[in-house]
């Protein structure tokens, strides 16, 4: 019976995950090392690589200032009714309900060009959908919940007596913050950030909506990925998505040894 | 520091936490806040370190109204409960936090520390952190953070609470000298009477978010001010009918009063251990307990059940056995006040009737 159980496991964890990994890879390099350079040194692979590339690097930061915030926020701020504290609360999780595509979706109907705050922003230069900030704002719905559920559950662990402590011996908030807070939350911090960063590289739907995935222009690496298999381009595909697996994997074991090196400490 | 407290007032929600409390403090007391658990002891000690503000009254240092400041710049130690160290810190860090706010130069942070770790007998701990130490060295570190940038007023929040009872003795005495030779003004908070008293220049009682009564603890013990005072302060026993009892006869005042009798009022023996045996009355021995240096005695007197205490040096009192009951004092109140009676048939001198 427990042979029976840990094949099956086996089994569903190798037609989920091994096996399309398998074919990806041999995909990828079914015209050989040539095929794969090639796929990956087209112009527009290079400008959908560093699409992605940037809106990670400006997802994450944002991510991590706000999600801090309002982890913050939502665990200390006393100011705040409870009622609206837990109202709040429980909207941060509303990215992990919604599809992605409806939160794209929601975007362009509210920043589109034929609304009114799309038009006020196109009026003063600034495009939002169909542009790089609507993407950058699709993909920020999208990882939101993560910083803030990792750094919540450690702010309310450890409590307000350090944080109290400090302020009795004359510390004001930001050297409270810097030295009694943020080690103890470093780590949670750290987990967010490796999760935001894993989830904006696959963005996909949210993207794809807020997008319009304009050829050099608005494409990220995903939405390449699903254009080159609508032209049957499945070698460039299977490139473009190797390299984006190969770095999410390379993500989550670096999770893994953090995840051991605080044990450690 | 001279700390005055003025009809200090505060809710949390529905819940009337504090109720018209004022006190004032001489420079260099040690005080006592003792009263039950839920009492309001911890939210004056908070509103006294700004962690807390006040829904109305006022809080003076030295004269001064500070209300308005921040814990940060009311120049105050405070030692949590738990103790709060910074866990991320060594020993060291802890305790020079507090300097290295107020920027001191390097050199005195370090004498400074070397100092407190000296006086708190932590030499040799400077670079653990507070998960390798034992629960009485983080109270102590504790202390010594507290101390470091030389506050005005110490507070300490139940501060022995967390600790095994033998370490606990240990502690107390060592913290009685301790403030004693820094001569700071100090506030602690407890539950533990035995604590309030050792410690304590006064005891300050609080129940139910009201002061009942600040005094020394011999002041407390003798004449306390209210029914909840005496009852909380020693040990008792309610007697509803202190008519009944031998001396305590007297019309009118007993009529509506209940009395409170403390062991230590109570006399108990066999005829011959009595001088004054007209003043005893007869009393069964209903139970002994040993209480390690004496026993505890239960005793029925009439309808009442009274306790005390009997030496072990004086002969054994058996279960069911007739004794001699001699009542000192009592306690009585009625719903207005209360006041203390002695037994009337005690204080007549014997000549009276020779």
């Amino acid at each position: 019976m427990r042979r029976l159980w840990i094949t099956l496991t086996w089994l569903v964890f190798s037609i989920l995950i091994l096996i399309p990994l398998v074919v990806l890879t041999t995909g990828a390099f079914d015209e050989g090392g040539a095929g794969f350079v090639q796929a990956l040194s087209r112009p527009e692979a290079l400008h959908a690589l560093m699409m992605t590339g940037l809106i990670v690097l400006v997802v994450t930061a944002l991510n991590g200032i706000f999600g801090i915030m309002m982890g913050i926020y939502l665990v200390r701020g006393t100011w705040l009714s409870r009622k609206l504290r837990q109202l709040f609360n429980s909207i941060v999780d509303l990215p992990y309900a919604v599809s992605p595509v409806i939160g794209g979706l929601m975007i362009v109907l509210l920043l589109g060009p034929d609304t009114v705050i799309g038009t006020f922003f196109e009026q003063i230069g600034f495009k939002v959908v169909y542009a790089f900030p609507g993407m950058v704002i699709a993909t920020l719905f999208v990882t939101f919940p993560l910083m803030v559920r990792e750094v919540m559950p450690v702010l309310q662990e450890i409590g307000t007596d350090q944080e109290e402590a400090a302020s009795t011996l004359g510390a004001y908030s930001w050297r409270t913050f810097w030295q009694v807070t943020w080690p103890s939350i470093r780590w949670a911090v750290i987990y967010g950030t490796i999760l935001t960063v894993a989830r904006s590289l696959g963005e996909f739907g949210a993207v794809l909506v807020v997008s319009g995935n304009i050829i050099n222009k608005t494409q990220t690496a995903t939405t390449l990925v699903y254009q080159d298999m609508e032209n049957f381009n499945v070698t460039a595909a299977n490139g473009v998505a190797l390299v984006l697996a190969v770095f999410s994997i390379g993500l989550l074991l670096l999770m893994e040894r953090a995840k051991k090196r605080k044990e450690v400490l | 520091m001279h700390v005055e407290v003025r009809h200090l007032d505060k809710h949390f929600g529905q819940f009337h936490a504090v109720q018209d409390v004022s006190f004032s403090i001489a420079k260099g007391h040690l005080i006592g806040l003792l009263g039950p658990s839920g009492g309001g002891k911890t939210s004056i000690l908070r509103m006294l370190a700004g962690l807390e503000s006040p829904d109305s009254g006022e809080i003076i240092f030295h004269g001064k109204a500070v209300n308005h400041l921040p814990p940060q710049e009311r120049e105050i130690g405070f030692v949590f409960q738990n103790y709060a160290l910074f866990k991320h810190m060594t020993v060291f860090d802890n305790i020079a936090f507090g300097l290295k706010v107020k920027k001191t130069r390097k050199e005195a942070i370090r004498d400074r520390v070397s100092e407190l770790v000296e006086l708190t007998g932590l030499s040799g701990f400077e670079h653990r952190y507070p998960h390798q130490l034992s629960g009485g060295q983080r109270q102590r570190v504790a202390f010594a953070r507290a101390l470091a940038p030389e506050p005005q007023l110490l507070l300490l929040d139940e501060p022995f609470a967390a600790i095994d009872a033998k370490i606990r003795q240990e502690l107390r005495t060592w913290l009685r000298e301790l403030i004693e030779r820094v001569g700071i003004t100090s506030i602690f908070v407890t539950h533990d009477q035995d604590e309030a008293i050792e410690v304590a220049d006064e005891i300050m009682i609080i129940n139910g978010g009201r002061l009942e009564q600040k005094g020394t603890p011999w002041d407390i013990y003798k004449q306390p001010s209210t029914p909840f005072v005496a009852s909380f302060i020693g040990e008792s026993t309610i007697v509803d009918e202190i008519g009944q009892l031998k001396g305590f006869e007297q019309p009118g005042a007993a009529d509506y009063a209940r009395a409170l009798i403390r062991p230590e009022y109570i006399e108990i023996g066999l005829a011959h251990e009595f001088r004054l045996l007209s003043a005893t009355e007869k009393g069964t021995v209903k139970h002994m307990h040993f209480r390690g240096s004496q026993w505890m005695v239960e005793v029925e007197v009439g309808a009442n059940r009274l306790i005390t205490y009997r030496s072990l040096e004086k002969d054994t009192l058996e279960v069911g056995q007739e004794v001699h009951v001699l009542v000192h004092r009592a306690y009585l109140f009625n719903d207005q006040e209360s006041w203390i009676a002695e037994n009337a048939l005690k204080a007549d001198p014997l000549s009276v009737f020779i």
